[in-house]
């Protein structure tokens, strides 16, 4: 091995490649919402429609959506190793443990609750994306031009109870995931001092809760007002 | 206050405790009754009672460790009711009195558990891991010859500050022993700040980062998921300030060491 993958396959070096996603994801997820946002605008859909034929067409959106895949594969990859490794480090459990005394439940559960996300977002990109992008949605016609109707996709989902549930449990999961991921990730950095960290902190918990909160409206908005 | 009280009543204790033969046997938790425990006594002291008891009876007594009793050499260890060193903060085994407990309680008893730090007998941890970690760069290379004189170099008093806290670990593995991950990266954060802050300890500071995350690897400890519990429960009060410098320290030495 020569230093550099010497220096990412180490504990320290890990943590660093999962704080660089994690952070990457983060930036991704503020785009996502904003343009869901659009779900909201009073037109049967129209400018969704044409948001979202924007980005499954646009050269640079479809560039950035390859650098998000990866992103979440390395994320996940160095999840799995670590949760491994830190499992392993303790082969023999105690018999009497009070972790609640000593740190978050969030902070020690960052595999469950990352598995949580990856559920969700299988079941996401293959009800959502997988038609979108490889077809089998109804068409409409906006201005004379034929769009996929996935507005329409997005109200009939959201229909359905259970799916609008596991949307939301997932978006609470996700909300734990970054109140600790977020500061985490600059801690795994080394990116820590008095003048920074408890804004840092702070902003982390905010961001947490209105990004996961902005997206688990948008199912509860469908299903009890459309 | 919790000074020591006269009148206070001595107590009857339930001891659930880790026994294991030797380092391959199968261990399991063997209940023990102490009575007519002071509140006075110290943790260890009640231990002593204990095996007193076990010896007149001929049974084994119970191994574990101690050296200073005094809170500064590290030696003590004991998971005691899921907490490393007991239930009050900032305190060595040793320094846990028994006023904490109650008449009746129940006490659980049991080694730290890493793998990296194998149980030998009871509740006796093998912690040379900690020690080959130090080894690999946790010190300072000095020439022989006479002695230099007292603050011959000028170090801010900040600097000297950081540098002496950090310095206060003694070891003892209460980090690992939290950790959900038995991660030793406190320990080890504490040894590569302290000497990393002091301008004798800046000429090796590349290759003492690295050969000490190194080491830690090789003995199989977690990875940090900056839970916070190894400094919540660190007896001394390492802060998790260590860590960060950790981290910046080897991010710039993987960056620029000759190291390849
Ligand atoms: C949109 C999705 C996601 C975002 C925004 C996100 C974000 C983050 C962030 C910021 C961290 C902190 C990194 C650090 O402590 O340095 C983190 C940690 C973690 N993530 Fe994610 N994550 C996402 C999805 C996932 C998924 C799908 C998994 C697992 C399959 C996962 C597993 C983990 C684990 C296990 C950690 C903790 C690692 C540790 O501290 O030991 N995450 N995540
Ligand atoms: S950092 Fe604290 S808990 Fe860890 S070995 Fe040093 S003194 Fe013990
Ligand atoms: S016996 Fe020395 S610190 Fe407890």
């Amino acid at each position: 091995m020569n230093w550099f993958t010497k220096t990412f396959s180490s504990t320290v070096g890990r943590k660093i490649v999962m704080s660089i996603t994690g952070l990457f994801l983060c930036s991704f997820l503020v785009v996502h919402l904003i343009g869901n946002l659009q779900l909201f605008k009073d037109d049967g859909g129209e400018a969704f429609n044409i948001y979202s034929h924007f980005m499954a067409t646009n050269p640079i959106i479809r560039t950035m959506e390859i650098v998000l895949v990866l992103g979440f594969l390395f994320h996940i990859y160095d999840a799995i190793v670590l949760t491994r490794k830190n499992k392993a480090a303790r082969p023999i459990g105690y018999a009497d443990s009070r972790p609640q005394e000593n740190s978050t439940w969030s902070s020690r559960n960052m595999g469950l609750l990352g598995t949580v996300i990856l559920v969700f977002l299988i079941i996401h990109l293959w009800n959502f994306f997988v038609p979108a992008r490889f077809g089998g949605l109804d068409g409409v016609v906006i201005e004379n031009v034929e769009y996929d109707n996935l507005y329409l996709k997005v109200v009939q989902s959201f229909d359905i109870w259970w799916y609008v549930a596991i949307y939301v449990i997932s978006m609470v999961a996700l909300a734990y995931h970054l109140i600790h991921g977020f500061q985490s990730a600059f801690q795994s950095l080394g990116l820590d001092h008095k003048k920074y960290t408890p804004f840092i902190q702070k902003f982390g918990y905010a961001f947490s809760v209105i990004v996961c909160a902005g997206f688990a409206v948008i199912p509860l908005y469908f299903f009890f007002l459309k | 206050m919790a000074g020591s009280n006269p009148n206070a009543k001595p107590m009857d204790l339930t001891l659930k405790v880790w026994r294991q033969k030797n380092k391959d046997a199968a261990g399991q938790l063997v209940t023990y009754p102490v009575k007519g425990i002071s509140p006075d006594m110290s943790f260890l002291e009640m231990m002593d009672v204990l095996n007193e008891n076990l010896l007149r009876s001929g049974e084994d007594p119970i191994a574990f460790d101690h050296d200073c009793r005094e809170g500064i050499c590290g030696a003590c260890s004991l998971h005691i009711n899921g907490r490393p060193h007991g239930p009050e903060r900032g305190t060595t085994t040793c320094q846990l009195h028994m006023r904490h407990f109650k008449d009746g309680d129940t006490i659980t008893i049991e080694p730290w558990r890493a793998a990296a730090f194998p149980v030998h007998k009871d509740l006796v941890v093998d912690r040379s891991a900690f020690d080959r970690i130090q080894q690999a760069g946790g010190y300072v290379s000095v020439n022989t010859g006479g002695v230099p004189d007292a603050n011959e170099i000028p170090i801010p008093k900040t600097i000297a500050d950081k540098a002496f806290d950090a310095a206060t670990c003694i070891q003892c593995g209460a980090c690992v022993a939290a950790c959900k991950n038995a991660s030793a990266i406190l320990f080890v954060s504490a040894k590569v700040s302290q000497l990393a802050l002091l301008p004798q300890g800046k000429v090796e500071r590349q290759t003492r980062v690295e050969n000490m995350v190194a080491q830690m690897e090789i003995e199989g400890f977690g990875a940090c998921s900056n839970t916070g519990a190894c400094a919540a429960e660190c007896p001394v009060g390492i802060s998790l300030e260590n860590i960060n410098m950790l981290r910046r320290e080897y991010i710039s030495a993987k960056a620029t060491s000759e190291n390849f």
